[in-house]
């Protein structure tokens, strides 16, 4: 298990006043989802800024970190824990995992963890091997991926340093089965090989890729904004990019943009 | 009387009189006969606002003379955020956003999106058994009602205009069902995580089954018109092939990859929702062309209405959304005079009697269920393709990351495949077989 991590943003605004969060508490013993922080996005004077004092002040209803429910704390990330599967992992997948391994001809160092979650199994994959091992997933025998089904990101924003993943949906239509690669580059040398010669379906998803997170993918025969206008600036859904919006009158009260309003850890 | 000149415009008689053939005056001397822009290629606009590219899709085309030799797509117009504003909202509210995607298709998207939310909280069991029946039951007339559509537009974007009214026509029954059943027409948000916002209505259930009586002769008289038409089969035989090699390298799923001949159907292959228990078959043809589509297409609609008749026949009375008082939503909704809300005997229960239910509810509809971290994908058979969805959760009542993989999006892909060496009007006609929503290409 991997331990659970503090957002990286500190508030500077924070007043001194406030508790520092101990991280010596024993938080990490549940295992799962307490973790101490300081209220990201906060404003001075609004209620219920200051983490409480003590664990009898967080109330019910699962409240854990700060104990805000207030909601103006901001929003919390954490990372779901990678963990490694043991083998056997049951199923199909020992087969997809040794069947790679094998393919790969000693190359299995290119799987840097396996993940069985869910009934579902996740390979992550070393950043620049990700077009050879597509190639193997597809081309292999006893692997025979023909279809990607799905190329996205996801921004692990403060809980990981290569922070953004690139997650590849394989499907094999021979034995029907379906497969998760992940690859993780962080958002200095966002650059990956393009797989786009192995899945020419794979063409428009990095675009995609590319225009929401700013995952460049090198090889790619032309790596231009899909989505959003050419000249956009920024990477809309990295998670340091603001959701926007405006706030809007309903009836005599004024309601602030989604990403500002009140809401719970 | 004098001759007439007939330089520019020689004459002849017939019984009629004299007839004129009148011709372009001295362009043959001019131009000698070429055609000036014979080797000249010709960039065309087309769209994003036109009629015939089927949404708010963009082609820029080259041509030579009346052959493209080139069309790129360029999509984007209709995206809004959806999967960025769903980070903002809680999880139950998600299927409201979600629903807006494919708009001709929102019972899929809500489906794809609490089959995710429900693996994810490993419910997935425990959704009852009438929840289950009338999502397939919901599925399969969304399906019918996008194929109308599909129909209606492809046939008046291919010169059949009586085909659109007749298409539109038949689908508004079926909006009529999903309105008795979710108060909405469109943008229903009826499938929710864990179940259903409510049960369906025995006047939803009656009108239902007139329309598996009446489609079928309807279905008769659109086949009369299309079949054999002359013009029909002229604009989709042989027109924007595309083999099963080009559609698994495009990644293109659903009819149109069964029209190639591939009968690869997530209800079959990888089934969901229990449609393993169900009968019908998954119609293909190996031409590969827009007209096989076509067939495909309509041979889809019988078998959907096969899945209706049973759903229909297997709906037993029960509750329509787990027993978790943690996740499943604390109230029966019910449709008011100003829309869908809370049901006034719940209203009545929080409000005058039990203190308990007005926190519980309090606390689930603010703040949310939490879903225990880690990821998940799904993907079901939407009437486009493999609708999938990868949900990722950080353990919050919020969704960390919500992508969908929108079947219109990656088969509008094929278009260039399908149109480039072809002419002009077959663009038209590939582009309407790909059946591409722009909601949901854009997202």
């Amino acid at each position: 298990m991997t331990a659970p991590i503090s957002p990286s943003s500190p508030n500077g605004a924070l007043p001194d006043a406030a508790p520092p969060p101990a991280p010596s508490e024993p938080e990490a013993q549940s295992g799962s989802l307490p973790v101490s922080a300081q209220p990201v996005g906060a404003q001075t004077g609004a209620p219920a800024e200051f983490p409480p004092a003590s664990p009898s002040q967080r109330g019910l209803f699962g409240v854990h970190g700060t104990g805000d429910t207030s909601g103006f704390g901001g929003l919390l990330r954490r990372r779901p824990a990678i963990v490694d599967a043991q083998p056997p992992y049951g199923s199909y997948f020992d087969e997809v995992v040794d069947g790679l391994r094998e393919a790969l001809h000693g190359g299995g160092t290119a799987i840097e963890h396996v993940v069985v979650d869910r009934g579902e199994l996740t390979l992550h994959i070393e950043p620049e091997r990700i077009a050879d091992v597509c190639q193997v997933m597809r081309d292999d025998e006893a692997l025979r991926f023909e279809l990607c089904s799905s190329v996205s990101g996801v921004d692990y924003l403060g809980t990981d340093a290569h922070r953004l993943h690139v997650v590849y949906q394989l499907t094999s239509m021979t034995y029907r089965r379906r497969v998760r690669l992940e690859t993780a580059v962080s958002a200095e040398d966002p650059t990956l090989p393009s797989i786009t010669g192995v899945y020419p379906t794979a063409d428009w998803q990095e675009r995609e890729t590319y225009d929401m997170f700013g995952v460049v993918f090198t090889g790619h025969p032309g790596l231009t904004r899909i989505l959003m206008p050419d000249d956009w600036e920024g990477y809309p859904q990295r998670k340091d990019y603001p959701l926007g919006g405006v706030p809007v009158e309903y009836k005599g009260a004024e309601i602030p943009p989604p990403d500002q309003r009140r809401s719970y850890q | 009387m004098t001759e007439p000149v007939t330089e520019y415009a020689p004459s002849r008689e017939t019984t009629e009189g004299r007839v004129f053939t009148v011709t372009g005056g001295d362009w043959y001397e001019t131009f000698g006969g070429e055609d000036p822009i014979h080797d000249e290629r010709i960039v065309v606009n087309l769209g994003p606002q036109h009629p015939s590219t089927h949404g708010v899709l963009r082609l820029v085309l080259e041509l030579e003379g009346e052959t493209v030799t080139d069309v790129r797509p360029v999509v984007g117009y209709l995206h809004t955020g959806i999967e960025k504003n769903l980070e903002f909202r809680n999880w139950v509210q998600g299927s409201t956003f979600v629903t807006r995607m494919d708009y001709l298709s929102p019972i899929f998207n809500e489906t794809g999106y609490a089959l995710a939310v429900e693996k994810l909280l490993g419910i997935t069991d425990q959704v009852p058994a009438r929840a289950n029946t009338i999502r397939v039951l919901m599925m399969e007339l969304n399906r019918i009602a996008s194929h109308l559509v599909w129909l209606a537009t492809t046939g008046m974007e291919l010169g059949a205009i009586s085909m659109m009214l007749y298409g539109f026509r038949e689908r508004e029954y079926i909006l009529d069902i999903f309105e008795l059943t979710s108060g909405l027409r469109m943008n229903h948000a009826y499938v929710r995580p864990g179940g259903l916002a409510q049960d369906m209505p025995a006047e939803a259930i009656e009108k239902a089954r007139w329309f598996l009586k009446y489609l079928p002769k309807k279905l008769k008289e659109y086949e009369d018109m299309l079949t054999e038409q002359v013009i029909w089969l002229e604009r989709t035989k042989g027109v924007a092939v595309l083999d099963v090699t080009g559609c698994l390298a495009l990644g293109v799923t659903g009819p149109v990859l069964r029209s190639a001949g591939l009968p690869w159907d997530l209800r079959k292959t990888m089934p969901y929702c229990g449609y393993e228990t169900y009968e019908f078959d998954v119609p293909s043809r190996t031409a590969g062309d827009v007209y096989a589509r076509y067939e495909v297409r309509l041979a889809e609609i019988r078998e959907s209405l096969k899945l209706v008749e049973q759903a229909l026949d297997r709906l037993e009375p029960g509750p329509v959304m787990v027993a978790d008082q943690k996740i499943a939503w604390p109230a029966q909704l019910a449709i008011g005079v100003d829309g869908m809300g809370n049901s006034l005997e719940h209203v009545a229960k929080i409000m005058g009697q039990s203190m308990e239910s007005l926190i519980h509810h309090f606390k689930l509809v603010t703040e949310g269920f939490r879903v225990p971290p880690g990821q998940v994908y799904v993907g079901i058979e939407s009437p486009r393709g493999e609708l999938g969805v990868h949900a990722v959760s950080d353990g919050g009542t919020r969704p960390y990351r919500v992508h969908y993989r929108d079947p219109s999006f990656v088969n509008l892909q094929a278009l260039p495949a399908m149109a480039e060496g072809a002419l002009l009007a077959d663009v038209i006609a590939g582009g309407a077989s790909l059946d591409p929503v722009m909601g949901g290409v854009d997202r």
